[in-house]
């Protein structure tokens, strides 16, 4: 008993008794991100290669099957169908997260630029509501002031754009509005952070050595704000991507992003390879996009500074 | 910071997003007290939708069972996620573990929910417990969770001084004693933020708890879509402007709460030290005493 408590004050014991609390602590955690999404995540691979079988069985097979599906072979020759579906969704989540940064700069320097506290307290507070506002409420609200006989449809039918009486959605409208609402703060509060730490003394400077308003914002405003930038777009693009409840809602069948196809596979279809497969292609068109922001130039000229 | 003049258009801006981000919800609202149950021209003033609402058994059900899953799975995760950041921070070189930590925040969540769903359906082969229900919703909404609470308290660990800790270090103080007495003192904010944050997340996620739910534990979430897809009844904008109410006031809570506790903890970081310093003082058997 004695020697146990001695090796424990040696230096040995010591390290060794750290070591072990810093294991014990990861331990929980570490295990359920294996055990329920790593794990997971790296069999959706085996089972991306599998076939569904009757009654939405599984087959383990190794083959192409699905991503020859994905990429538009099927029964009856070649449809671009699932591609168009990945493309809209892409183009979607892209143009989504652009308004949402274009809109987002703005609002934080506004809200940067109030004078009292309390001000600046009210605005995050503004943006903070919708950020933990239930997605699933947000969105069907659309619905209400989009609903036929609401001034928007009214509005749309007057300018002859749509037959009077028709609802403004499911359609291209409704969904980017669903998404911008949606993802707005998701942008705009990185963004504040970042902006409300900026050296202001910069682009002052720039302005008073009569720089260009472009040259100001690129030169001495972005490279201060990139990290909040690069963060609001990281957590806007991702979900935007995968969205399933807005594009359900406010798209209809008729505009489907990847996520409503996954969604499908696992569920009705009872395809759960193919979905596999669908979640793998997600999975990569999502690094792909953050392999071409990271190297693109406007990122570069951020790590520079 | 010193504050400066943005032109006009910056206000237009600032204000067309919060009337964007704000018309649907009053939109609820709006039609919530609206005594109509068709239609949508206002038509007088009610409460009777609030009243219908306390007396659906579904939707009282859904509402509990919101409840029980975020409060059960807030609790776990938030002891799992802050030992994990502390785990972590323990380590000089994190690297890979770095990385993994923080899938579940830029992992597509229907991804998640579906790695969720796979999971479950080869545990199942095993146990029952892993039939879609109360268990299965909790487990997923942790897994998820886990990464935010620890995302949390990492960037507090990041930004603590890191002065108090390494003065109880200097005191001689056991680490057990500078852990729980100046550490944890200092942590608590932090820790009570990604509870809160975690808490907010599981009442709001829809696609982890619809792809993990059984037939008893519909949430609101859940339940609000399904009545979506049947047609929306002047109910549902009654539970939704509550919903929305609860999500102000757990707002406006976390944010008393955190400037309220950063200055607690302090001082009781402080007493912490003062301690270990008055047994420091009191001669070489200190560190021991404070051990035991």
């Amino acid at each position: 008993m004695a020697d146990w408590r001695g090796f424990w004050n040696t230096a040995r014991g010591d390290s060794l008794r750290r070591r072990s609390f810093t294991l014990a602590l990861l331990l929980p955690g570490a295990l359920c991100l294996v055990v329920f999404l790593a794990a997971p995540c790296l069999s959706l691979v085996f089972l991306s290669l599998a076939e569904r079988g009757e009654f939405g069985t599984i087959h383990w097979t190794l083959s192409l099957e699905n991503y020859k599906r994905l990429i538009g072979f099927n029964l009856f020759g070649w449809s671009p169908d699932f591609l168009f579906i990945m493309l809209r969704s892409l183009r979607e989540a892209f143009f989504t997260t652009l308004i949402c940064v274009l809109l987002s700069y703005p609002l934080s320097f506004y809200i940067a630029s109030r004078k009292s506290s309390f001000e600046r307290f009210v605005w995050l507070i503004l943006l903070t509501v919708p950020f933990c506002t239930n997605v699933v409420i947000r969105t069907y609200a659309w619905q209400l002031i989009l609903g036929p006989g609401n001034p928007l449809a009214k509005l749309a039918s007057f300018l002859t754009l749509q037959p009077p009486g028709a609802p403004l959605y499911p359609g291209f409208l409704a969904v980017y509005l669903g998404m911008i609402t949606t993802f707005l703060p998701f942008t705009a509060l990185p963004l504040y952070a970042s902006i409300e730490r900026m050296n202001w003394w910069l682009p002052m400077a720039a302005r008073d050595l009569y720089a260009k308003k472009s040259t100001v914002f690129l030169s001495a405003i972005l490279p201060q704000t990139i990290h909040g930038l690069y963060v609001g777009v990281v957590i806007t693009f991702v979900p935007a991507m995968a969205m399933y409840v807005v594009t359900d809602i406010l798209g209809g069948a008729k505009y489907m992003f990847i996520g409503n196809l996954i969604q499908h596979q696992f569920s009705q279809a009872r395809d759960w390879p193919f979905g596999a497969a669908l979640s793998l292609a997600l999975m990569v068109l999502t690094l792909l996009s953050f392999a071409l922001f990271k190297t693109s130039r406007l990122t570069r000229k951020g790590e520079m500074y | 910071m010193q504050r400066f003049k943005l032109g006009f258009a910056f206000t237009l801006v600032s204000y067309f997003c919060i009337v964007l981000l704000y018309v649907p919800s009053l939109a609820v609202i709006f039609f919530s007290v609206n005594d109509t149950r068709y239609g949508l021209s206002w038509r007088g003033w009610t409460l009777d939708w609030y009243r219908k609402l306390a007396q659906d058994p579904y939707i009282l059900e859904a509402a509990w069972n919101s409840l029980v899953v975020a409060a059960v799975s807030t609790v776990v995760a938030t002891v799992i996620g802050t030992a994990l950041a502390l785990g972590l921070s323990r380590i000089k070189k994190p690297g890979m573990l770095d990385l993994f930590v923080n899938l579940p925040i830029v992992v597509p969540d229907i991804i998640m929910a579906v790695a969720l769903t796979m999971a479950f359906s080869i545990l199942r082969a095993f146990s029952s417990l892993f039939d879609m229900g109360f268990f299965t919703l909790i487990v997923g909404h942790v897994t998820f969770q886990i990464s935010f609470v620890a995302l949390t308290v990492r960037s507090r660990l990041a930004t603590m001084d890191k002065d108090m800790d390494l003065a109880a270090k200097d005191l001689n103080a056991r680490f057990f004693f500078s852990f729980t007495r100046v550490t944890l003192p200092l942590l608590t904010p932090a820790i009570i933020a990604g509870a809160m944050l975690a808490f907010t997340l599981s009442l709001d996620d829809f696609i982890i708890s619809f792809f993990t739910h059984g037939p008893n534990s519909v949430t609101l979430p859940i339940f609000i879509y399904a009545s979506v897809k049947r047609g929306i009844t002047p109910e549902i904008h009654a539970l939704s402007t509550l919903m929305l109410i609860a999500t102000v006031v757990l707002i406006l809570l976390a944010e008393r709460a955190a400037t309220a506790l950063t200055k607690r903890s302090r001082k009781a970081a402080r007493k912490g030290l003062r301690e270990a310093g008055g047994e420091a003082g009191a001669g070489g058997a200190g560190a021991d005493g404070a051990a035991a």
